[in-house]
């Protein structure tokens, strides 16, 4: 057997062999502490995408202060969390953002930011790319504005070639474009790898979810059965140096295992603390169901994660239910958690996109109410754009609406309703000098770990 | 393959960072941000006392790594080399 596992992004590598242990059967039991945790600071957002994991738009006015952000920086510190995944909301419109990036690098916890890039000005680019510490995640959902646009709103794309044009320019090689894949944008991975190689950065393919704003656009958007398979055929002939955050597990059952853990990591190697300090299982499932604890509970962060009763149920081997039978159980695990609660399927039977059809099957099922499948509802607040919401609702073909603030995108003139944005967004920026980041490395400490980073 | 001459004096990477677990341990690099899993508490000890040890094979037989275990433990070490979270000790 080998002693040890390299879990950088190696597409290809050769799978451990049938006698080993499995990093997958060691992690379901849950791990000292995450090793993929996602943040998200804010729930204030330029933009109202309409897949937002999050329902993301409106700042919450519980959300940590900046002392309280610190603190858990140091329990993440303490506890050895090497790496965050910190996103939203848009974390750069947050006043103290860059001062807590400084803070989390001095700290020895290492930052992956996602962003639309409106604050990635040449300046913010130039002071990144000179630190080792900070990598930078840009949001893409469509190759062409038209296709990104439609989903993420007018001008986004515009706003997002602009970050990575000054990331290119300040030769921050290796940054990530992140893309969620819909029916809309599968058929333009090619043009994506493209958008990535031009800018010398890496594509990072996730799944959508119906997670959020995302359970309303779900049906709409999510890839057909035929489009899964043009991506699992596209990953598996590309795979080489494309993330995908372990996203697509479920595709495992069109035929080889992709690379990664392929395990739900809920609460086992991963989860989110969103921005009011509420810790969830995983970052697809800001749901009271998948509420484990608050950072600012007695004990903080650690002890949600050690002793929650949530996080401590979710370490045990998956149930398969009704999947149990399936030939692909092994490696497919009856898919994602999340997919299925807010579709409003079983949570131990298979996923909504099971490839093998048995989730479409059961989506027939469900129970109807008002013209529409019954789906979870939620008392956790939405922090939409409420003009957004009112906008859309009733829709066929999403319209966004519009709702990039202006002055925003080149960081000099503040929103007058987001009095708490600071005008430039450098204020307390001051980067280590630590060597150039020449890495290409996979930017999330997980590589391909069972998380959505 | 880069070999790990076990004779010689290694040390972690000054950018690595290592986390025990119940299983072994996680070791990251901040440099590279490469994440490894050690998957025995073994080997973590052989990790954890490269600093201090003479040599790599002293480590190991500090670890209680017995003569016959030693090539699987030295492949271990070599492929922690290859990925820079090992690097040699100047004595």
């Amino acid at each position: 057997m080998t002693l040890l596992d390299a879990l950088s992004f190696a597409p290809g590598t050769a799978p451990a062999k049938k006698n080993e242990p499995r990093l997958v059967d060691l992690f379901e039991y849950g791990l000292d502490a995450p090793i993929c945790l996602t943040w998200e600071l804010t729930y204030a957002c330029n933009l109202s995408c309409v897949h937002c994991l999050s329902s993301s738009g409106r700042r919450d006015p519980r959300e940590l202060s900046t002392d309280e952000a610190k603190g858990v920086i140091d329990e993440l510190q303490r506890m050895q969390v090497f790496y965050v995944n910190i996103g939203g909301g848009e974390p750069t419109v947050r006043p103290d953002f860059w001062e807590l990036v400084d803070y989390a690098t001095a700290h020895q916890v290492g930052v992956k930011f996602s962003t639309n890039g409106v604050k990635i000005s040449p300046q913010v680019a130039e002071r990144l790319a000179n630190s080792d510490y900070v990598d930078v995640q840009i949001s893409l959902d469509g190759a062409t504005a038209e296709v990104n646009d439609h989903v993420r709103g007018p001008g986004s794309y515009a706003t997002a070639i602009r970050a990575m044009e000054n990331l290119k320019a300040a030769g921050f090689a290796g940054f990530k474009i992140s893309v969620v894949c819909t029916s809309q944008n599968i058929g333009q991975l090619d043009e994506f790898k493209a958008i990535a190689d031009r800018y010398d950065a890496q594509l990072r393919l996730t799944r959508l979810r119906p997670s959020g704003r995302g359970a309303d656009v779900w049906e709409e958007l999510h890839p057909t059965q035929a489009q899964q398979r043009e991506l699992y055929d596209w990953l598996v002939l590309h795979g080489e140096g494309v993330l995908t955050g372990d996203s697509f597990f479920h595709l495992s059952a069109f035929g080889d295992a992709l690379p990664g853990l392929n395990l739900c990591g809920a609460g086992r190697v991963v989860c989110l603390i969103d921005p009011v300090g509420d810790v969830y299982a995983c970052p697809f499932a800001i749901h009271e169901e998948f509420l484990a604890g608050n950072v600012r509970s007695p004990g903080g962060f650690q002890e949600v994660w050690k002793h929650s009763e949530l996080f401590l149920k979710l370490r045990n081997p998956q149930n398969g239910g009704a999947c149990n039978s399936c030939a692909f159980f092994d490696t497919c695990k009856g898919g994602c958690m999340a997919a299925k609660f807010f579709t409003g399927l079983p949570l131990d039977g298979p996923d909504p996109e099971c490839v093998q059809g048995y989730g479409a099957e059961l989506l027939k099922t469900r129970k109807e109410k008002d013209g529409g499948p019954v789906r979870p509802v939620s008392s956790i607040v939405d922090h939409s754009h409420k003009t957004t919401r009112e906008g859309r609702s009733g829709l066929g073909p999403v319209r966004v609406t519009l709702s990039l603030r202006p002055g925003l995108a080149d960081g000099t003139t503040p929103p007058a309703n987001d009095a708490e944005c600071e005008p430039s967004p450098l204020a307390g920026l001051s980067f280590d000098t630590s060597p150039p980041s020449s890495s290409t490395e996979s930017g999330c400490a997980c590589g391909p770990g069972s998380c959505g980073c | 393959m880069p070999t790990l001459d076990l004779d010689r004096a290694w040390d972690l990477h000054p950018k690595v960072s290592v986390r025990p677990e119940p299983f072994g341990a996680l070791l990251y690099h901040f440099g590279t941000r490469r994440l490894s899993f050690l998957k025995d508490r073994t080997l973590l000890a052989v990790v954890s006392s490269l600093a201090t040890a003479p040599t790599a094979r002293d480590a190991c037989t500090g670890a209680g790594v017995s003569e016959a275990e030693l090539p699987r433990y030295q492949r271990a070490l070599e492929t922690l080399v290859r990925s820079s979270m090992v690097v040699e000790r100047a004595v």
